[in-house]
């Protein structure tokens, strides 16, 4: 058997199940591609976005990705991520917008939390929103995963989104076989998650069988952190530790890339793919919750900010 | 390794959650985190035991209500296997979720309390396993602990399940006496009851033969995107984009396009690995062909010498998914493959009740979690093959002409 799409197939005529998601993920972004009049994809520079600009990639090849590229930009970015989203954008030929929460501010339509080192996280979804009207975009690829969270483990694949942007968990479309539906009316617009079935340990093998390049900061490296409500946070322009927060030097990475005023870096040595596979697969928490201030607000978090209209 | 997708169905007090609970806390996909924050909700509420249930019910609502609403997905892997959980409600005001998380599986596990034996719930899940066509049926005999390990309360079950099921179309059927609670035939063979010679209900998921559950005999190829890269390099580059719905194709082949019906042969079959030799359900790839033949979306390839069915006038059997009923002579959107056409309903043949089979010739109308069978004509034909044929090219969806939101769910009917 040929290899095929990354991944071998496991015997005659059976893929294996790397390869199978996969071609599940491209069937999902060319049913969009070929049904919404201007869908975008939202990349963050994390490593869900790049497997989803991947895919993206093999599912036109040998033609261009025919959308744009959207990222939602709360000006509190790891410097790391900026840097490789421009240098992935431009090496691919992509159009990149960029939404800022900073303008959002600015020009009043958004409100900076109180507080010290307020995360803008919240405030992502105001800019995303406009970003959204002002392009008229009426399907919006985004990376989330079901295995991510609990809210996101009843997430569609095609998630419709009324007028203001709202999911409505308790009243979705059913989803049968792979036949979605992404009807909607003007003004309405369609979350598509096309690797919904993905898991944290898929998204590394896949990583490393496709050699993809990601932003440094996945990968082991010294920082200057502190202790912040049981998570590790990086100092910077953003981020100011209390006087009785202590700052050491660990050696750590991230799992997840978010603000630096919410992200927390776990403790690890792995500086390969393959290192970083092996942590997964004996890690005891989940990556949000291992690192993720922004889920930790109440039980419900993440659902209060997609009904929303959070990614 | 194989992915198996797997549908559960079941309400509070079956044992489900627990069952499921133990498949991911044992093949360690429950984290720590996540069983911290059932326990310490478990506390708030006062419950007296660990609610698993909390794992997989994840909007505010469920967790209030302690009730299932709306189809989780969970995933766990074993060295073997890579599994996907569709975890549906089990009440007959869920027949939907049930039909939804139905439709992608390999293999459909129906609970049964030992103490209680076949319920209508029981013959509801079964007969909605086997209307979706789901290839594997596990039954899981739960709560044995509780009837002594008794071989007698098992073989009785099984006896009467396996009644009940012959007026079923299933063809795969494993029976499994569990503890969910207490751990037995979940991962390991359990010590309790040694006259239960199979496997293990981990052993079954990870071993049961899914190879042959695709349809790679019919070639089928939906088209779904026309690629043309609009660049030098690829100055005259036209390929066909879409997912092998059936079959296998190879380069050389001799193909014949729907509805025009030209014929052809494949160029080349590309990816964006480079060009390969063959491609098979459920391949996403892109078709190149010998001549030069106008083709777009919704268009099927096939072979000459096995096409699918071409028509407007269609058998199917529906399921009703939304609290507007349908009516002779109602309109809706339909979706098949990768086309959208209209549909009129020109007659409902009878309307089948989920729990004891009885067809009502007399229905005029199928509600919100009806099942029945219809009669439709579409605005344009469609290529399809019987569902029971072929799950991809034999299923289609139905969406509200005004809402748009997805009403119902189809399964056409044919000669086969």
């Amino acid at each position: 058997m040929e290899q095929t799409s990354g991944a071998v197939a496991t015997g005659q005529y059976q893929l294996s199940q790397l390869a199978a998601i996969e071609a599940q993920s491209i069937h999902i972004i060319r049913e969009v591609a070929a049904e919404f009049e201007r869908p975008v994809l939202l990349f963050s520079g994390g490593k869900d976005s790049v497997i989803m600009l991947r895919l993206a990639q093999k599912a036109f090849f040998p033609a261009k990705i025919p959308f744009p590229v959207m990222h939602v930009d709360t000006g509190h970015n790891f410097p790391e991520v900026i840097d490789f989203r421009d240098r992935m954008v431009a090496d691919m030929d992509a159009s990149l917008i960029v939404a800022s929460v900073q303008e959002s501010i600015d020009a009043g339509r958004s409100v900076e939390e109180a507080g010290l080192d307020p995360s803008r996280n919240r405030l992502q979804t105001r800019t995303l929103l406009d970003a959204l009207t002002e392009g008229k975009y009426d399907a919006v690829f985004g990376g989330a995963r079901r295995d991510e969270e609990k809210a996101r483990a009843k997430e569609r694949v095609y998630s419709f989104r009324d007028e203001f942007g709202q999911w409505d968990p308790k009243n979705q479309r059913p989803e049968l076989w792979s036949l979605y539906n992404g009807r909607h009316r003007p003004g309405e617009h369609i979350r598509v998650f096309p690797i919904s079935d993905w898991t944290e340990l898929d998204v590394w093998q896949y990583i490393g069988n496709e050699g993809l390049e990601l932003p440094s900061i996945y990968y082991s490296h010294t920082r200057e952190v502190f202790r912040r409500d049981g998570m590790l946070l990086a100092t910077g322009p953003f981020v100011n530790p209390r006087g009785d927060e202590e700052v050491f030097e660990a050696v750590v990475r991230y799992r997840t890339v978010g603000d630096m005023t919410c992200t927390g870096a776990v403790e690890s040595s792995a500086v390969t793919v393959d290192e970083i596979i092996l942590e997964v697969a004996a890690s005891r928490l989940t990556e949000r919750g291992a690192t993720r201030a922004d889920d930790k607000v109440s039980e419900a978090a993440m659902e209060d900010r997609k009904k929303e209209g959070y990614f | 390794m194989e992915l198996l997708r797997f549908a559960t169905a079941g309400s509070v007090d079956d044992g489900k959650s627990t069952l499921i609970g133990r498949l991911l806390y044992d093949s360690k996909a429950i984290f720590e985190d996540q069983l911290e924050a059932v326990e310490r909700v478990s506390t708030q509420r006062g419950d007296e035991y660990t609610d698993l249930a909390l794992l997989t019910d994840g909007l505010r609502a469920e967790r209030e209500q302690g009730i299932t609403i709306d189809v989780a997905y969970r995933y766990f892997a074993t060295p073997a296997r890579k599994f996907i959980i569709a975890d549906t409600p089990g009440h007959v005001q869920y027949t939907r979720n049930m039909v939804t998380g139905n439709s992608t599986a390999d293999l459909t596990m129906v609970l049964v309390d030992a103490r209680k034996g076949v319920v209508e719930q029981t013959r509801r899940h079964a007969f909605l396993a086997s209307l979706l066509r789901v290839p594997h049926l596990v039954v899981c005999i739960n709560k044995m602990d509780l009837v002594d390990y008794d071989q007698a309360v098992f073989e009785s079950i099984r006896a009467e399940f396996t009644a009940f099921a012959s007026r079923l179309d299933i063809s795969d059927m494993t029976f499994i006496p569990v503890s969910a609670l207490q751990g037995d035939n979940v991962v390991t063979r359990s010590a309790n009851m040694g006259w239960y010679e199979g496997a293990s209900l981990l052993h079954h998921l990870e071993s049961v033969f899914i190879a042959s559950d695709r349809n790679l005999i019919d070639s089928r190829f939906p088209v779904q995107y026309v690629i043309r890269p609009k660049a030098n390099e690829y100055h005259d580059y036209r390929g066909y984009a879409g997912r092998i719905d059936g079959g296998v194709f190879r380069p050389g082949d001799e193909v014949m396009v729907l509805p025009s019906g030209l014929t052809t042969t494949v160029e080349a079959i590309d990816t964006f690995e480079g060009p390969i030799d063959e491609a098979y359900a459920p391949m996403s790839v892109t078709m190149r062909l010998a001549d030069n033949i106008d083709i777009s979306r919704g268009d099927m390839i096939c072979r000459p010498n096995n096409q699918p069915t071409v028509g407007q006038d269609l058998d199917a059997m529906v399921c009703w998914m939304t609290e507007k009923p349908l009516k002779v002579g109602d309109f809706c959107h339909l979706k098949h493959t990768t086309r959208w056409v209209r549909a009129v309903v020109r007659e409902i043949n009878y309307r089948l009740d989920v729990n004891t089979l009885h067809r009502d010739e007399a229905a005029t109308e199928l509600g919100l979690n009806d099942v029945g069978r219809l009669s439709l004509r579409v605005t344009q034909p469609l290529f399809y093959d019987s569902y029971r044929r072929n799950r991809l090219t034999g299923s289609f969806i139905l969406a509200d002409e005004g809402s748009n939101v997805t009403a119902g769910a189809g399964m056409l009917l044919g000669p086969d």
